[in-house]
C-alpha cells in the first residue's frame, strides 16, 4: 500500500491556521479544487499576489462586493493568467530598483483550471515560463470546464463522459488520453515542477512551499475531485483523490532541476476500477473499457518509474 | 533647451517613452511597429531607460502583462498594429474596465485578408468602443508630444483609464521629420513619477477584476464612461499645460483656413497634410475649402466639433477604413450624427479612402470636393462612397 509520504516542514501543529483564502466563498460542497487552494495560500502566506484565470475558483471567490481574498488578487481573462503574473513580477521589479516599492519578498501566484492551462492558456504560461519569471504557477486540475457546466478539456480522462464528450450510441466519453501537462512543463526544464493532490496535505503544503521559495518559474499540477462534474458524492473528495493516486491514475512526483522523484511510491498498485467505480463519469464503461484504461495506466506508470531510475544517475 | 534633430518618427516615439520613463514595456514585433519597440529595446539594452522588457509571445500576453504591471503602479507602455491590436481586443475591454492606466501606440495598419502591411485604421477603428482614449497624431511631433501627454492623462486619477495613441503605418512611422526633443529635466517636471491610487500591494489586500453581477454592472460602466467623458477637461487642462512648458498647443479639432469655408473636408491622421495642400490648391482656384483634423477621437469633443463646421454648407468626411454594411465610414457616422439634433447643419458626404497603404492623392481630395458640391446642387449623394477604385 501507498506509503505516507514523508512530512518536510509541514506537520499538524505548525500549520498556519489563518485562512487567506477566506471560508465564505460560493464553492459546492466537497469542492476538490477550494481544497487545494486553501493548502496552498496556507503555505503561501499573507505576502503574496494571487492572480486567478476565469473559472470556478475565480466565480467563487469574487462577486462583488464580496471576496474570499485576503491577499490582492486580481483577474483579468481566462488565457493569460501567467502573462498578467509576468507583468506584476516585472513590474515589481523594476518599482523595487527605484525604491517606490517594499523590499519584502512578495510570493505571485497565478491559479488556472486545467482548461485555463492545458488548452486555452498554454501559450501564456509557456511564454512566461520560457521567459524565466519569477512566479509560481498552480493548475488545479479538475478535469473539466467546470464553471461553465462540465465540458471536456484536453485533460480530461479517457472514458470520462463530460456534456461536450457524451457517451451515446457512438462514443464512450472522452477518447483522447488525458494531456501530461506537468511533462510539457517538466520540458520547458524549469526549476520546479510537482504534482499534488489534497488528499495528501502535507505533501501539497510542502510542495507548494518549495515551489514558492523557487527562484524563478515553479509548475505545481494539483489533482482536484469535483463532485459536481465527476458525479460523486460530496464526502467523497478526499477518498477519491486518494484512490486517483493509489491507482496511479494520478501519481505524485517532483521534478526538481529536471530530476523526476516519485512522492507516493506504490508497491502494489490499487485496481482502477476502485477509483473509476466512485464517479458517475465513468459509469458507462464496460469491463473490457476499464481493462483498456488499466492498461494505459499501467504503462504510464511505469513510464514514471524508468524516467526516476534514470534520473537517479543525474547529478 | 529643446533640440531639433532629424529622427524616424518610430524612434521619436521611442524617445518619447524613455523620456516618460516607461516603467514596464511589453510588446511583440509587428510591421509597421516594429521599429518602435527594437528601438525600446536598445535603449533598456544600453542602460539608457530604466524598465522591465516583457518579450512576450504574443500581442494578447503583452495588454495582459501590462495589465498587471499597471495594477502594481508601474507606468506600462506597448505599441502594436494590425492583427496584433485585433488580438489584443478582449483585454482592452478590460484594462479600461478596471480603469488601468497605460499608453499604447498604434502604428495603424490594413485589417487582414487579404493580407496588407500598409497603412489604413481600419484596425483601431474595431476598437473603438473599448473605453480607451484614443488620438490621432498628423506628424512626428505630434507622435511625439501626444506619447509623453498620454501618460499624464491617463494616469491623472479624475482619469485612470488607458490610452492609444494611432500613427499611421508607413506614412508616419517610417518618414524622417525634424522632431523637437526637450531637455529630460523638462519632461519630468510635466511628467511626474506615476502614484497610482491604490495597488496591489500585500500590505493593504484589494481585489481587482471580480464577478460583476446585474445589480452593479450598469453602475460600474456608467462610472467608466462619466470617467472617459470627464477626460475631456482634463485632456485640455494637460494641453494647456504643456503649451506653457513646451511652446506647442494642442486641440481636439485642428483647423485649415476653415474661416470662411463653404465646404470642409475632415479627416484624421498623416494624410491630411496632403489634404491641406489639396486645398491650397483648390483655394487658388477660388474655391472655399477648409480642412478640420480631429487630433481626438475618444472622449469625441461634440462640442467642439460643431463649432467647428458651424456655418459651412458641406462637411466631406474622408475615411481609412470600411464598415462593412454599415453606414461607410465610421468617423462619418460618429459626425452625422452629432449634426443631427442641429437645427442648422452641414450637408454631410462620406468617402472611403487609402484602404491597405492606397495613397490618398491631391486628385481625390479634389474628386471628394466636386463631388459634395454636386451634392450641393442636386440635393441628393450616395450614403457613401469609395474614391478611386479601379473598375
Ligand atoms: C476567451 C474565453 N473563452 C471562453 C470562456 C468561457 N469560460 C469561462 S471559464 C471556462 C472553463 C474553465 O475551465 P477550467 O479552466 O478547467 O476551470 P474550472 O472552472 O474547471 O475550474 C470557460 C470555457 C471565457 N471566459 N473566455
Ligand atoms: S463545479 Fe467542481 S470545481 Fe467548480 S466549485 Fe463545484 S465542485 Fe468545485
Ligand atoms: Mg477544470
Amino acid at each position: 500500500m501507498a506509503e505516507e509520504p514523508e512530512r518536510k516542514q509541514f506537520v499538524p501543529r505548525i500549520i498556519p491556521p489563518r485562512e487567506l483564502f477566506a471560508e465564505g466563498n460560493r464553492a459546492c460542497q466537497g469542492c476538490g479544487e477550494i481544497l487545494g487552494v486553501r493548502l496552498v495560500m496556507k503555505a503561501a502566506g499573507p505576502q503574496t499576489i494571487v492572480v486567478s484565470a476565469t473559472g470556478c475558483l475565480e466565480i467563487v471567490s469574487s462577486s462583488y462586493p464580496d471576496t474570499a481574498w485576503r491577499v490582492p488578487w486580481i483577474h483579468i481573462a481566462f488565457e493569460n493568467a501567467a502573462a498578467v503574473a509576468a507583468g506584476i513580477e516585472s513590474g515589481i521589479k523594476v518599482l523595487r530598483r527605484k525604491n517606490k516599492y517594499t523590499d519584502q519578498r512578495v510570493n505571485i501566484i497565478a491559479f488556472a483550471g486545467d482548461g485555463g492551462t492545458a488548452d486555452i492558456g498554454i501559450q501564456a504560461l509557456s511564454g512566461a515560463v520560457e521567459r524565466g519569471h519569477d512566479f509560481t504557477y498552480v493548475c488545479t486540475d479538475n478535469e473539466a470546464y467546470m464553471n461553465t457546466g462540465i465540458q471536456r478539456s484536453s485533460s480530461t480522462p479517457y472514458g470520462a463522459s463530460t456534456t461536450t464528450s457524451p457517451v451515446g450510441k457512438k462514443s464512450k466519453g472522452q477518447n483522447t488520453p488525458k494531456k501530461n501537462m506537468p511533462m510539457i512543463m517538466a520540458a520547458h526544464e524549469i526549476p520546479y515542477v510537482a504534482t499534488a493532490c489534497p488528499s495528501y496535505p502535507y505533501d501539497l503544503l510542502n510542495k507548494a512551499k518549495r515551489a514558492i521559495a523557487t527562484r524563478g518559474p515553479a509548475y505545481l499540477h494539483i489533482f482536484s475531485p469535483c463532485p459536481t462534474g465527476w458525479r460523486h458524492p460530496t464526502d467523497l473528495t478526499v477518498e477519491i483523490g486518494k484512490l486517483g493516486v493509489e491507482s496511479g491514475v494520478f501519481p505524485l512526483y517532483e521534478i526538481v532541476d529536471g530530476k523526476l522523484k516519485l512522492n507516493v511510491r506504490l508497491e502494489k498498485r490499487r485496481p482502477v476500477i476502485d477509483y473509476l467505480k466512485t464517479q458517475g463519469r465513468f459509469r458507462h464503461l464496460q469491463p473490457e473499457d476499464v481493462e483498456d484504461i488499466q492498461r494505459r495506466v499501467d504503462a504510464g506508470y511505469q513510464k514514471l518509474l524508468r524516467r526516476e531510475e534514470c534520473d537517479s544517475f543525474k547529478e | 533647451m529643446a533640440k531639433r534633430t532629424g529622427l524616424e518618427v518610430s524612434l521619436a516615439v521611442s524617445e518619447a517613452v524613455k523620456m516618460a520613463r516607461a516603467e514596464v514595456i511589453a510588446a511583440y514585433p509587428i510591421t509597421p511597429q516594429t521599429h518602435i519597440v527594437e528601438e525600446l529595446s536598445q535603449m533598456v539594452a544600453d542602460g539608457e531607460l530604466d524598465a522591465e522588457f516583457i518579450l512576450v509571445e504574443s500581442e494578447h500576453s503583452a495588454m495582459s502583462a501590462c495589465c498587471g504591471s499597471s495594477a502594481v503602479g508601474a507606468r506600462s507602455f506597448t505599441a502594436t498594429a494590425s492583427q496584433g491590436l485585433a488580438l489584443m481586443h478582449e483585454v482592452l475591454y478590460i484594462a479600461s474596465g478596471l480603469r488601468l492606466p497605460m499608453v499604447m501606440v498604434v502604428a495603424n495598419r490594413a485589417l487582414s485578408a487579404p493580407l496588407s502591411i500598409w497603412g489604413d485604421h481600419s484596425d483601431v477603428m474595431a476598437e473603438r468602443d473599448s473605453g480607451w482614449l484614443q488620438f490621432f497624431a498628423e506628424t512626428g511631433q505630434d507622435a511625439f508630444d501626444l506619447t509623453i501627454q498620454a501618460f499624464k492623462i491617463s494616469e491623472d486619477h479624475r482619469v485612470l483609464l488607458p490610452s492609444i495613441v494611432n500613427l499611421d503605418g508607413f506614412t508616419l512611422t517610417h518618414v524622417i521629420e525634424p522632431i523637437l526633443l526637450p531637455e529630460q529635466g523638462e519632461v519630468d517636471a510635466f511628467l511626474p513619477s506615476y502614484e497610482p491610487p491604490s495597488r496591489l500591494d500585500p500590505q493593504k489586500p484589494t481585489t481587482v477584476g471580480p464577478v460583476g453581477f446585474p445589480e452593479i454592472y450598469t453602475e460600474v460602466k456608467k462610472q467608466q464612461n462619466d470617467a472617459l467623458l470627464g477626460s475631456y477637461e482634463v485632456i485640455l487642462e494637460v494641453w494647456d499645460e504643456f503649451e506653457k512648458s513646451f511652446g506647442r498647443g494642442y486641440k481636439p479639432i485642428e483647423h485649415y483656413k476653415t474661416e470662411d469655408a463653404e465646404i470642409l473636408i475632415a479627416i484624421a491622421g498623416s494624410m491630411a497634410g496632403t489634404a491641406r495642400i489639396a486645398v491650397d490648391g483648390m483655394r487658388e482656384e477660388g474655391k472655399k475649402v477648409g480642412l478640420i483634423r480631429p487630433r481626438l477621437w475618444r472622449p469625441f469633443p461634440f462640442e467642439e466639433f460643431r463649432n467647428s463646421v458651424a456655418g459651412a454648407k458641406a462637411l466631406a468626411v474622408v475615411d481609412r477604413s470600411l464598415s462593412f454594411g454599415g453606414q461607410g465610414g465610421p468617423m462619418c457616422s460618429e459626425m452625422r450624427s452629432a449634426l443631427f439634433p442641429l437645427d442648422e447643419k452641414p450637408v454631410v458626404t462620406s468617402y472611403i479612402a487609402g484602404l491597405g497603404g492606397r495613397d490618398i492623392t491631391i486628385e481625390n481630395f479634389r474628386t471628394i470636393v466636386s463631388d459634395t458640391e454636386r451634392v450641393l446642387e442636386e440635393g441628393y449623394g450616395d450614403e457613401y462612397k469609395l474614391i478611386g477604385v479601379k473598375e
